[in-house]
């Protein structure tokens, strides 16, 4: 309808979204989500807090092996870029070594190899946090700010396939929330 | 073997000390014995064992200090095992003297008349001579008695007295000694170990032998540890969350020991300067190699892909394994340093290594020793520093 676009728009519920006091409240939220057999929840706070990904029951991560391959592309490819440069493309003799002398490739071997897995750290961990991310419902809450403050928090997602409003809401209030929020978002 | 869970006092100290003493006494009185069957195969596997265990007490030495400057949580748990393997160094000075005797044979710097003929020593003569020698290698273990009974004596002390203050000072004297340490131990490779090959220097030979000595002493804090445990000592004080932290260093100290173990073969290779190339001729040539290969292979490729995962590094069976695997290592690598240089002197060096049963028993005679004086100390004291402040917080450890 045509109407629609200078009326307010239409909006749905996108995250429900719980305080805790401290870490502890915390902790002990994100387990009882966890038992409760929600998949699309996520707990933040203002630093890491240890203990979070088991009681969050996260998986270990995948970045490991991403690391892995990289080292090994960095690696490997360091020793062919190398070989193929001085002893096929351009064979020059430098102070009497044999032309594929892997000795001298070493360091390059080794730094071609950190590089890459640097780069498979850090763009291996963009990707499997989805970043970077241009919009997310949880920032349509005020008192979301204090995450980088002194908030701790649990918010579970729309997506996930037990989401209901009210059940999630006496869920966190059970669980011992000082406060439950349902963030919303414009309906596309 | 019992502990007293409340005080961590030994009731029991089980019978480690007391079998290895005997043991120890049999080495040595075997090695004894060797002095009169071959002199110079007696003081040159006499060296490797003495540097071997040296190196056990400096790595722990290192652990200490770096513990207390960095403020280290984790490893308070532990601390007292790295303290007291520490503070075997001062008693080491006494199994130097048989290489007082026995510098002849060692060192060819040692002998006049080589140097009269060799215009290179005479350069050198003003260091590397007797009586200096003797007087940096009493100069060394001086700082190392001074530096280990100054933060042995406070760590115990602090057990009794509940001083909060001892921490501090530890960490104060920390920052000074770690500097002693590093001069110290750099020195001492050079005199004990790389004045073997008088004509050859490397300049980063101390680094070399500082990071097999951090993975041995790494090894043993693992295997003294996890022969605790299965007797039930510490077991749920020292977890796998320590374990998993020993691990790491491990790890990454056989890349360092690669790192520096190459770094300094690449140079030479490189500058292929014939005074420095022959340290790695005579150890590619004849059986040699094979050691050599070991070293890379061992030292480094093995343990590497061991400890790779986290997996590895929290299984106990694996870390039980690396660390015997790392002492061997750690002795294949001493005596790839020492025995090459055996009968050498001005003559064509060795062209194959030879094991002789001497290896084995000076081995076991200064070790049996370093065990019993080791676990007679920790087995007095209790097994955790009881009032370090950190204590609690070392114990509920985890890695997140």
């Amino acid at each position: 309808m045509q109407s629609s676009s200078t009326a307010s728009p239409e909006m749905r519920p996108a995250i429900v979204l719980a305080e805790f006091a401290n870490v502890d409240a915390l902790l002990s939220a994100a387990e009882k989500v966890r038992k409760a057999g929600y998949k699309k929840f996520d707990c933040y706070s203002p630093f890491p807090v240890h203990g979070l990904d088991a009681a969050m029951g996260e998986k270990q991560s995948p970045l490991g092996w991403i690391v892995g391959v990289m080292a090994l592309i960095g690696g490997s490819g360091a020793v062919l870029m190398q070989g193929w440069m001085s002893a096929i493309d351009y064979p020059l003799i430098i102070s009497g070594k044999p032309l594929f002398s892997f000795e001298a490739f070493v360091p390059i071997i080794f730094e071609l190899t950190v590089l890459l897995s640097a780069f498979g750290a850090v763009f291996g961990m963009f990707a499997l946090n989805r970043l970077p991310s241009l919009y997310h419902p949880i920032f349509n809450s005020d008192r979301f700010r204090a995450a980088t403050d002194d908030g701790f928090f649990v918010g579970i997602e729309s997506e996930d396939s037990k989401f209901n409003v009210e059940d999630v809401k006496r869920f966190f209030t059970a669980a011992g929330a000082t406060n439950v929020e349902v963030v919303e978002e414009e309906v596309e | 073997m019992r502990i007293d869970t409340k005080t961590f006092r030994f009731t029991d100290s089980g019978t480690l000390g007391s079998r290895a003493l005997m043991i120890g006494a049999i080495g040595l009185a075997a090695s004894a014995a060797g002095y009169f069957v071959n002199q110079d195969q007696f003081f040159h596997s006499y060296l490797t064992a003495f540097v071997f265990w040296v190196t056990l007490g400096l790595g722990a030495l290192f652990f200490t200090l770096i513990h207390h400057l960095v403020d280290a949580e984790w490893s308070v748990a532990i601390r007292r095992v790295m303290e007291t393997t520490m503070v075997t160094l001062p008693m080491m000075a006494i199994f130097f003297l048989p290489i007082v005797f026995g510098m002849h044979d060692l060192f060819e710097w040692s002998l006049a008349d080589v140097v009269a003929g060799d215009h290179l020593l005479q350069g050198k003569a003003p260091y590397l001579n007797p009586m200096f020698f003797f007087a940096r290698t009493a100069g060394y273990f001086l700082v190392w008695f001074l530096l280990t009974r100054a933060l042995y004596g406070r760590s115990i002390k602090q057990d009794t007295s509940n001083e909060k203050g001892q921490t501090v000072r530890m960490r104060q004297i920390s920052a000074p000694g770690m500097v002693l340490f590093g001069f110290t131990l750099t020195y001492a490779a050079f005199d004990w170990l790389m004045s073997l090959t008088p004509h050859w220097y490397s300049t980063i030979f101390g680094v070399y032998i500082f990071v097999g000595a951090l993975l041995a002493s790494l090894a043993f804090f693992t295997l003294i540890l996890l022969y605790m445990r299965g007797k039930g000592v510490l077991a749920d004080k020292v977890t796998v969350e320590h374990y998993h932290d020993l691990g790491k260093l491990i790890f990454a100290f056989t890349i360092f020991w690669a790192y520096i173990g190459f770094s300094q073969y690449f140079l030479i290779w490189y500058g292929n300067i014939p005074e420095e190339t022959m340290f790695f001729h005579t150890r590619w040539a004849g059986s040699w190699k094979w050691v050599s290969m070991l070293l890379i292979g061992g030292h480094f490729l093995l343990p590497f892909a061991l400890l790779l995962t986290r997996a590895a590094k929290r299984s106990l069976k694996v870390l039980a394994f690396a660390g015997f695997w790392m002492l061997f290592i750690h002795w294949v690598d001493i005596y790839w340093v020492v025995l090459p240089t055996m009968g050498a002197h001005g003559a064509e060096p060795s062209h194959g290594f030879s094991l002789s049963w001497m290896d084995l028993s000076t081995m076991v005679g200064i070790g049996g020793m370093f065990i019993w004086m080791f676990w007679k100390r920790y087995t007095s004291q209790p097994a955790v520093p009881v009032n370090d402040p950190k204590l609690e917080a070392s114990f509920n450890f985890t890695n997140g």
